[in-house]
């Protein structure tokens, strides 16, 4: 059994305590917008917010988020109205697939929530995400535009 | 390994068993009978639906798996439709609904840049033939002649009287009428949606974790099921230990999946994955254990000079004209087996009972997972259903191959009635891909006193896909497909006239199964023509565009791209400090395609690409803006390819097995790509694969012009070489 808070909502899952967070949110909670990718912490189609910092959540066991705020993509809009990346990324058209954006919105919020101007430098640091579509001309457009939102 | 073959006869077979009274089309008429949707609503041509709410639904035959292909067919659609672009959704026909209606929508394929390209006629007949019973149906209801009234924004407008009417209100009625035989389609010069950057209508869901994919699908009872097939290709089961992990969390099953691979089925995915990681297996790994990387390499080195090869393109006497010539060189190039590495791993769900099986996957090809749906299950076309989820990446990988749809079916069929998600761990994904053709090429050259070139001589050497693939396309057994760029004339046709040239393929298969990799063979191609064009023009002391130019009197539309990226990038004026430039162009999948990379190096190994100017003539460009993504994103999965990919061979197996040894670009080594869209019209071409060969060659011919070295072969990251 494992108590974990994601999106504002409390939820005690019946899970193994070693169970990788990204399997509990997708299995358990049932929220498939976290991606499963790789499984080793190298893509990050599983980023997710853990008390408002990005982590793969696909290396960390279920124990290590208990008694965190844990926010996935679903619980990253306001309501209705879109965080400010989701609307950058809507505005500059940024998803091909798509499999891998959840991951890389995470990460842009994160970053974004920390370093509110990133420089190019900020976002080549940050922004560690595979896409093999070949979004990032986009990506990284929308982390401007979304700046200076 | 279990294999599965597009199997056209097995298709055929079950499509003619389905009774015939069912048959429906855009040519047959529908009578008095509307077909309907789902949701009850008229069926107006198979290509449109109409709701009373004036709600447009187009239908998607080919399958969207970032490529915008969505959005650029339903463009085409509304188009002839004249429709309101704002109330257009989309939906796809299953497969089995295709073989009920004789194939309404075509060909399912979505591979080989054809998506539009293939379908641009019929599926904008589709939507100009609504628009005329539309009109019809109003025309009908007003008692007024058809050439009185014209159609706008989905709504019908009745010139003499101002009456209007929307295509809500009529869809019922025109539903009813007899389409017509051979709709007229519009000028091209009279197009308002084709050709304009509209937003694509599939972002959304993908923002904010509502897009199901394939891997997401949850249904009532399901079960998880993870897999392992054989390491080695060939390989088979020799035995599993069962009873080792029946006791594990979760756990309902362990099943034999074919001869070759073992399956845990749980409650939840990863209880599944946990309990086949602890399952004891022994493989029979066969004589391809004796096979690596090494073998194959000697392999491919000895066509490099044997006597006999299949033949492509030739004219002249190569060997005389070099054996006579002032001045001679010669190169060798190789490339690697790569693996497409979606994001989204393989993954599949069955449910089967001995009356019906269905599948749920995310595939390229609908018709192709039906097909293998049926060998699979062994039920007839009538007993079969597949629908098509969306994907997380495609790249080829799910477009001929099927192998995760027969897995799934096979898994299921041992637990009727109960609902199977079969999902691959990357590992899984990165030992049993349909892989990139290896293929070495070595080049000869020949110049005369004056140093013009009088020959040219290109050897490929090195693997097959349709050999493997479908054998039934080979030409008197030679691969046409091997020579995608290097043709004489059609949609892959070299851009250069040689006096005296041949190209030819010495085949040497392997025991590793080959694939449709994004842009396929143009990949390799457009290396080695390309940089030994560069490596030729500076052999003789000649700029590489001028070069390419006396070359290219007789191929004005490879040219025209080749120097629109020259004069945008700058060619013959000084690049910034430090900067160097490479140059590369081809045909191929219909368009032409030009690049100019710029590259500054630092201690001679640290390539950073600081922009890529290019340009595509695709004839018409029906989504601008989707293009330039394309071309961005091509660049992307093949410059990763060129630095970082290599899928090795060691006893007989892929010793790659994730992201962390085999890697794949990130934003920091993102060049500045500028896009250049110039369709000339007249004809359609790709969009999706074309330019992915051009980036590489310009990178690669730039890195010597900025170091004096050249790399030939790949990936550079063997060479110490690094993207930064």
């Amino acid at each position: 059994m494992a108590r974990l808070t994601i999106n504002g909502k409390t939820l005690d899952l019946n899970v193994d305590p070693t169970t990788p967070l990204l399997w509990a949110i997708r299995e358990q909670a049932g929220l498939t917008g976290t991606k499963y990718g790789c499984g080793i912490a190298q893509c990050g189609a599983c980023t997710v917010h853990l008390d408002g910092a990005a982590i793969r959540s696909c290396v960390m066991p279920v124990s290590a988020a208990e008694g965190k705020k844990i926010t996935t993509i679903e619980g990253l809009a306001n309501g209705s109205t879109l965080h400010k990346v989701q609307k950058a990324w809507l505005d500059n058209q940024v998803p091909q697939c798509g499999y891998c954006q959840s991951g890389m919105i995470m990460a842009a919020a994160a970053l974004l929530r920390e370093k509110p101007k990133p420089t190019d430098a900020d976002i080549d640091a940050r922004i560690t995400n595979i896409c093999r579509c070949g979004t990032f001309q986009q990506v990284r457009e929308a982390i401007h535009a979304a700046a200076k939102a | 390994m279990i294999t599965t073959k597009l199997n056209r006869r097995s298709f055929v077979i079950g499509s003619t068993a389905v009774g015939a009274g069912l048959a429906l089309g855009l040519k047959i008429p529908f009578g008095a009978s509307v077909v309907r949707a789902q949701d009850g609503s008229p069926e107006v041509t198979a290509w449109v639906v109409i709701r009373p709410d004036d709600t447009v639904v187009i239908r998607i035959a080919r399958s969207e798996m970032g490529q915008g292909t969505l959005t650029g067919l339903a463009q085409m659609v509304a188009e002839e439709l004249e429709c309101d672009w704002s109330k257009v959704k989309t939906e796809y026909p299953t497969p089995g609904q295709s073989v009920k209606r004789k194939r309404a929508w075509g060909d399912f394929s979505t591979g080989g840049s054809r998506g539009i390209r293939d379908s641009n006629q019929y599926v904008r007949e589709g939507g100009a033939a609504a628009r005329m019973m539309l009109i019809q149906a109003a025309a009908n209801q007003w008692n007024v002649p058809v050439g009185e009234c014209s159609a706008a924004n989905s709504v019908i407008t009745h010139k003499p009287s101002g009456r209007t009417v929307t295509y809500g209100k009529v869809a019922e009625a025109a539903a009813k009428l007899t389409p017509p035989e051979k709709p007229a389609l519009k000028d091209p010069k009279d197009w308002k949606l084709i050709g304009k950057s509209v937003k694509r209508l599939d972002t959304m869901d993908k923002l904010n974790g509502a897009h199901v994919y394939g891997a997401d699908l949850k249904m009532p009872g399901m079960l998880n099921a993870a897999i392992k097939d054989c390491p080695v290709f060939g390989g088979k089961v020799k035995s599993y230990e069962a009873a080792k992990v029946a006791s594990m969390p979760g756990v309902k099953q362990v099943v034999q999946v074919g001869d070759s691979a073992v399956a845990v089925v749980a409650e939840t995915w990863w209880q599944a994955k946990t309990a086949l990681d602890a399952l004891p297996i022994v493989w029979d790994e066969g004589p391809n254990k004796q096979v690596s990387s090494a073998t194959i390499a000697e392999m491919l080195k000895e066509g490099l000079d044997a006597d006999q090869a299949f033949v492509a393109n030739r004219n002249g006497d190569v060997k005389a004209a070099i054996a006579s010539a002032a001045k001679k060189i010669e190169a060798v190039y190789a490339y690697p087996f790569q693996n497409h590495a979606p994001m989204e791993p393989m993954n599949a769900t069955a449910k089967y009972t001995p009356d019906r099986c269905e599948v749920w996957v995310p595939t390229q090809n609908g018709e192709a997972a039906f097909a293998a749906t049926l060998a699979a299950s062994g039920l007839p076309a009538d007993k079969c259903e597949v629908y098509k989820i969306n994907l997380g990446g495609g790249f080829g990988r799910r477009g001929a191959f099927h192998d995760y749809v027969t897995q799934a079916v096979l898994i299921a069929k041992q637990m009727p009635g109960t609902p199977v998600k079969l999902l691959w761990t990357r590992e899984e994904d990165m030992l049993h891909g349909r892989y990139h053709p290896v293929m070495q090429c070595k080049l000869f050259a020949g110049f005369d006193s004056s140093n013009n070139l009088t020959a040219l001589h290109m050897r490929l050497s090195g693997q097959s896909i349709l050999t493997v693939v479908r054998p039934e396309a080979l030409k008197d057994g030679m691969d046409p497909l091997t020579f995608q760029g290097l043709n004489p004339s059609g949609d892959f046709a070299i851009g250069y006239s040689v006096p005296n040239l041949l190209i030819d393929h010495a085949m040497r298969n392997t025991h590793v199964p080959p694939g449709f990799w994004r842009g396929v063979n143009i990949n390799q191609n457009a290396i080695f023509l390309e940089c030994f064009m560069d490596e030729m023009a500076h052999a003789v002391g000649q700029d590489p565009l001028e070069f390419r130019r006396k070359l290219m009197t007789k191929h004005p539309k490879h040219l025209a791209v080749l120097n629109a990226v020259a004069d945008r990038a700058g060619w013959g004026k000084p690049a910034p400090k430090g900067v160097y430039r490479g140059l590369a162009q081809m045909m191929s999948f219909g368009s032409y395609v030009a690049a100019c990379a710029e590259v500054s190096v630092t201690d001679g190994s640290k390539i950073k690409i600081q922009r890529i100017v290019a340009a595509t003539d695709c004839g018409y460009a029906v989504n601008p803006a989707q293009i330039e993504r394309q071309i961005a994103g091509s660049f992307v999965y093949g410059l990763s390819g060129v630095f970082l990919q290599e899928c090795t061979v060691k006893d007989g197996h892929i010793e790659q097995t994730n992201f962390n040894n085999y890697d794949s670009m990130r934003i920091k080594q993102m060049p500045k790509v500028e896009s250049i869209v110039m369709p000339s019209g007249g004809f359609w071409g790709g969009v999706g694969e074309p330019t992915i060969c051009v980036a590489a060659p310009a990178v690669l011919n730039a890195y010597f012009a900025a170091t004096g070295k050249r790399i030939r072969t790949y990936p550079l990251k063997n060479q110490g070489i690094t993207l930064v």
